[in-house]
């Protein structure tokens, strides 16, 4: 109980919120280039985008995250899954 | 500090992609990857520990309490510049796979001479 | 081999890219110019949010070339994609009735946030970039929920110049008054209002119409130009 006091404190659960987002940047990233199925790949850089975007309004940045989600989340995503659909889904 | 790490590594990771992939889409995927880490890193660096969004939206706030404003308007451009080449690179891709029936590099002979 | 070669090649630059940033100290302080357009911005153009005034007014000239390139990327979009026509009727699904349904109710909720956004771009958070995608968005869910739809391609055309013409003329207006390219000729009025800011609401309501219409073209011209033949 006296242990939970001490290490919850609002500091340190930011900065461990913000260590563990950087942590799935890096994973969600490493995941869209090595995944041989393109969609999944194309959902890992969507994935990229999101994280990216909550990261942006942890760093007091709320016009770069708000442009961020609408153009990185959603629209880039539309434009490679069309590709996708007049294109083969696997990579050989 | 570990914002510039981790952003330096989703740089490198999309340059893995554009040097090493053969698929022409990931190779696009790739691009958009190191476009994403340069716009974290040169946000990161705008950032100011204790510092508020550059809005006045209330009457009681003051210049010194803010972030830098600057890298934030640059890269606002920079997104958006980025759907922009990310959309133009994937119509050649259409094209190209019209053209020749696969995206592999290494079969589209016109490219090598 | 070429694997090796290549994250041999990513550790230098990685190596050297840390050891360049390294020196950079996070979260002080280190402000120059944005000291400055942070002081001024208030009392110089009126807007509140200071990303906005900077983007509009202080580097109105870098936006008008930033909405020129995105013009052009549309344009060389819809000339590498031209005559790409496949059979109208290939293997797509039909949407069904649910999301033909929800596309039609939810498209005039959509454009009317996209439009609030750029609206009060000087107020808070947004801006003629953000609004013109969440109604690019919208159009997006028009295509893939009705089967029939098609853009308006001339209309959007349309909108696109007259949103590109105001622009320039809000600029060249500053040119006749006797001061600079895009400099500010209307009053400021009261910082927090919507009605203030001068110029800056007229471009940024400019800019997203103009980014709407850009970007629902260019999704509609990806759309139609269907799979090759077989």
């Amino acid at each position: 109980m006296i242990l939970l006091q001490w290490t919850l404190t609002p500091e340190l659960l930011y900065q461990a919120g913000t260590g563990i987002l950087l942590f799935l940047l890096v994973v969600a990233a490493i995941f869209s280039v090595v995944q041989k199925d393109l969609l999944m790949a194309i959902v890992g850089t969507s994935l990229v985008s999101l994280i990216l975007s909550v990261l942006f309004l942890l760093l007091h940045a709320p016009d770069v995250a708000l442009t961020e989600a609408a153009i990185g989340v959603a629209l880039t995503t539309a434009i490679f899954l069309i590709a996708l659909r007049k294109t083969g889904r696997y990579e050989e | 500090m570990i914002y510039y790490i981790a952003s330096i590594a989703v740089m490198l990771i999309g340059l893995y992609a554009v040097l090493v992939k053969k698929n022409l889409i990931k190779i696009v995927i790739g691009l958009s990857l190191m476009d994403a880490g340069t716009h974290l890193l040169l946000v990161a660096i705008g950032f100011i520990k204790g510092g508020t969004a550059p809005i006045f939206s209330e009457p009681g706030l003051t210049a010194d309490a803010m972030v830098d404003p600057v890298p934030q308007a640059l890269v606002l451009t920079a997104i958006v510049i980025g759907l922009a080449v990310t959309a133009v690179a994937l119509a050649l891709v259409i094209r190209i796979y019209a053209q020749h029936k696969t995206l592999d590099i290494r079969k589209i002979s016109s490219l090598k001479w | 081999m070429k694997k090796l070669l290549a994250a041999f090649l990513l550790g230098f630059i990685g190596y050297y890219l840390y050891t360049a940033f390294a020196g950079v100290p996070f979260g002080e302080n280190k402000m120059e110019v944005g000291k400055d357009y942070l002081e001024t911005t208030v009392p110089k153009t009126g807007a509140v949010n200071t990303v906005t005034s900077i983007v509009v007014n202080y580097r109105g000239f870098d936006t008008l070339g930033e909405v020129t390139v995105l013009f052009l990327a549309a344009t060389g979009l819809g000339a590498i994609l031209f005559g790409m026509k496949g059979k109208p009727e290939d293997k797509h699904r039909e949407p069904s009735s649910i999301l033909t349904t929800g596309a039609k109710a939810l498209f005039p909720i959509i454009v009317l946030l996209g439009a609030y956004i750029f609206i009060h771009g000087h107020l808070t958070p947004g801006g003629g970039f953000q609004g013109g995608t969440i109604i690019a968005t919208g159009v997006l869910i028009l295509i893939l929920g009705i089967k029939s739809f098609h853009a308006n391609h001339a209309l959007l055309s349309v909108m696109e110049s007259l949103a590109g013409i105001t622009f320039v003329v809000a600029g060249i207006l500053g040119l006749a008054f006797g001061k600079n390219f895009l400099e500010n000729i209307l009053p400021l009025g009261t910082p927090g209002q919507v009605l203030s800011a001068g110029i800056i609401p007229i471009i940024y309501i400019a800019v997203g119409f103009k980014v709407g219409a850009e970007l629902a073209g260019v999704l509609d011209t990806l759309m139609s130009t269907t799979r090759g033949e077989e």
